[in-house]
């Protein structure tokens, strides 16, 4: 098992506490709610995507520092990103929490997500950290409710 | 019996509190989501499985007749230990959640109509909330909700003005899971009862913990669990007073619950007979009966005593935290202990604690509108049990210490 202090580095702890592009985008283009039946961890993604970027991003909600974390990081990380850049980025992200993409040896473009490889230590909480990016995921197909279950 | 708990004897017949989990002591915090078997208990079952098993109430062979005594012996333990006037009264079940869905068919769905009230605490357990929303949105019914104060105690006053010409049914939990809260059981049957509403009392929290008297509680269904009791899961039991017992329609049909069956007319079994279709899960009763033996064994006044004691510690311990605030302070507590830390999420919080060899709930305990009732999306319980010690309640301190820690 991995020591809990790999995973709560100060990066996440920091995210957690301070959380970027909190809040909600109104008008909005895209937006979807995502929930966590296992634990009510809940939050709202709004988006404005324009000519294909998306080019602003906020989300709210309430969850554990792992699931806040991962989206305040998701959020600086696809901000200004083309849509197909984006969706690469959440496949790289789920392959890297599900221990399939392994940033150490493999190439990828995480950058700072690469800190949330410690999860797939933690199975039950996988689905905390790829909450975010569900959510997304559902947002960007028009799809307005995101569960991890 | 007199004298403390010899508990280091205890834990002996508990292999997985002895044997390193990851290479840790583990420390069991969790005995309300699901309790320990000891060792009697499993042995039982094996025994039976290995030695005495066919079907129970089939045929003239010895082995099935000694399998049905083993069977019927397990209700009447069962009996013995709720102090139930017959061990007809009690109905075999899966467990609680089968028990109450079992009342909310067969006994609410007759009583229930359009613009009837349905009145539970606001403190249930899904359990005892979702059957009956089930049964209010097929027949048009509403449910009530009795409050309760910031302490986690139920508002007992606001009982009589809930109570209406059109409440059918009042529905309590002995035991809180998620505040450990003890509710009065009694003195709210009464209410209920001096306007003619039966009560439904889930006690899958409090059979553990507690010398359940339902003679003397009065209530007319009073429902739990196995596994919370030192005993298998998949079994649970439903007791019934005999009246409705015997007025209530069969819930599922099939062998083991019919007299006779011909294309014209079934004749049911009397109860409980009419409300056990089907092959039961035979091991898990007879080994349901040994966990009785076990907890009689122990004794119910020094399992409280000591779960009390661990209480009083745990909930001094905990509170000497900064930033920590426990929710539930009933004068009437069960060794429930749910507490919130401030900026630190349960989940957090409940996996730093596994990676310690502590297991706790951290979530909403099955009891969503108590954590919305409180204003926090999930806490983070420890439920004690008879087999834990002080040194257990140390390493949950030490290890919510190293939680502060890491967050800063």
């Amino acid at each position: 098992m991995t020591d809990p202090r790999e995973l709560y580095q100060q990066v996440i702890l920091e995210h957690n506490k301070k959380p970027r592009n909190f809040g909600r985008l109104e008008p909005c283009t895209h937006r979807a709610d995502g929930h966590n039946p296992l634990c009510g961890d809940r939050l709202e993604l709004t988006l404005w995507v324009k000519d294909g970027v998306v080019e602003d991003v906020k989300f709210q909600g309430q969850g554990c520092a792992i699931d806040v974390a991962s989206a305040s990081l998701m959020t600086t990380a696809i901000k200004g990103k083309p849509l197909a850049e984006v969706e690469r980025l959440g496949e790289q992200f789920r392959a890297m929490v599900r221990g399939e993409l392994d940033p150490g040896r493999q190439p990828h473009d995480l950058g700072k997500l690469s800190m949330f490889q410690g999860v797939k230590d933690l199975p039950v909480r996988v689905k905390c950290a790829v909450l975010p990016w569900a959510t997304l995921h559902s947002a960007l197909q028009g799809e307005a409710i995101a569960s991890t279950e | 019996m007199t004298g403390p708990l010899d508990v280091a004897r205890i834990r002996e017949d508990f292999p997985i509190l002895t044997t390193p989990f990851k290479g840790k002591r583990l420390v069991y915090l969790d005995s309300a989501v699901s309790g320990q078997m000891p060792r009697p208990v499993v042995e039982r079952m094996g025994r039976y499985a290995q030695l005495e098993h066919t079907n129970v109430h089939r045929g003239v062979s010895t082995l099935s007749q000694e399998a049905t005594d083993r069977f019927e012996e397990a209700r009447e333990k069962v009996r013995r230990l709720v102090n139930a006037p017959s061990a007809r009264q009690i109905v075999w079940t899966r467990g609680t959640t089968e028990a109450l869905n079992l009342v909310a068919q067969s006994f609410g769905r007759p009583r229930v109509h359009a613009g009837d009230e349905i009145l539970l605490s606001a403190m249930e357990h899904h359990a005892n909330i979702v059957p009956w929303q089930l049964l209010a949105q097929e027949r048009g019914a509403r449910i009530r909700v009795i409050p309760m104060d910031d302490d986690g105690e139920l508002i007992l006053d606001a009982i009589p003005g809930l109570i209406t010409d059109r409440t059918r049914i009042l529905g309590l939990t002995h035991v809180s899971n998620a505040l450990g809260t003890v509710n009065p059981v009694k003195e709210i049957t009464a209410l209920a009862h001096a306007r003619g509403v039966p009560v439904v009392v889930d006690g899958a929290q409090a059979v553990p913990h507690l010398k359940v008297d339902l003679q003397d509680l009065d209530c007319d269904f009073y429902a739990f669990s196995g596994h919370k009791m030192s005993g298998p899961t998949g079994i649970g039991a439903l007791f019934g007073k005999a009246e409705h017992l015997e007025a209530m329609p069969p819930w599922q049909g099939g062998g083991n619950m019919i007299l006779s069956v011909t294309w014209e007319k079934t004749t049911y079994m009397p109860f409980p007979g009419k409300f056990e279709a089907g092959t039961p899960a035979i091991a898990a009763t007879i080994g349901l009966g040994a966990s009785v033996d076990y907890l009689e064994g122990i004794g119910f006044d020094r399992i409280a005593a000591h779960e009390h004691g661990l209480l009083v510690y745990a909930t001094e311990a905990l509170e000497a935290i900064p930033g920590l605030r426990i929710l539930g302070k009933a004068r009437e507590k069960a060794a429930v202990i749910s507490f919130v830390m401030e900026g630190i999420h349960p989940h957090d919080i409940g996996s730093i604690l596994d990676h310690e060899g502590i297991v706790v709930r951290a979530g909403h305990h099955c009891a969503q509108p108590v954590m919305e009732r409180f204003g926090v999306p999930a806490t983070t319980r420890a439920s004690l049990a008879y087999f834990n010690t002080e040194e257990d309640v140390d390493a949950l301190v030490a290890a919510v210490l190293k939680v502060k820690e890491i967050f800063g």
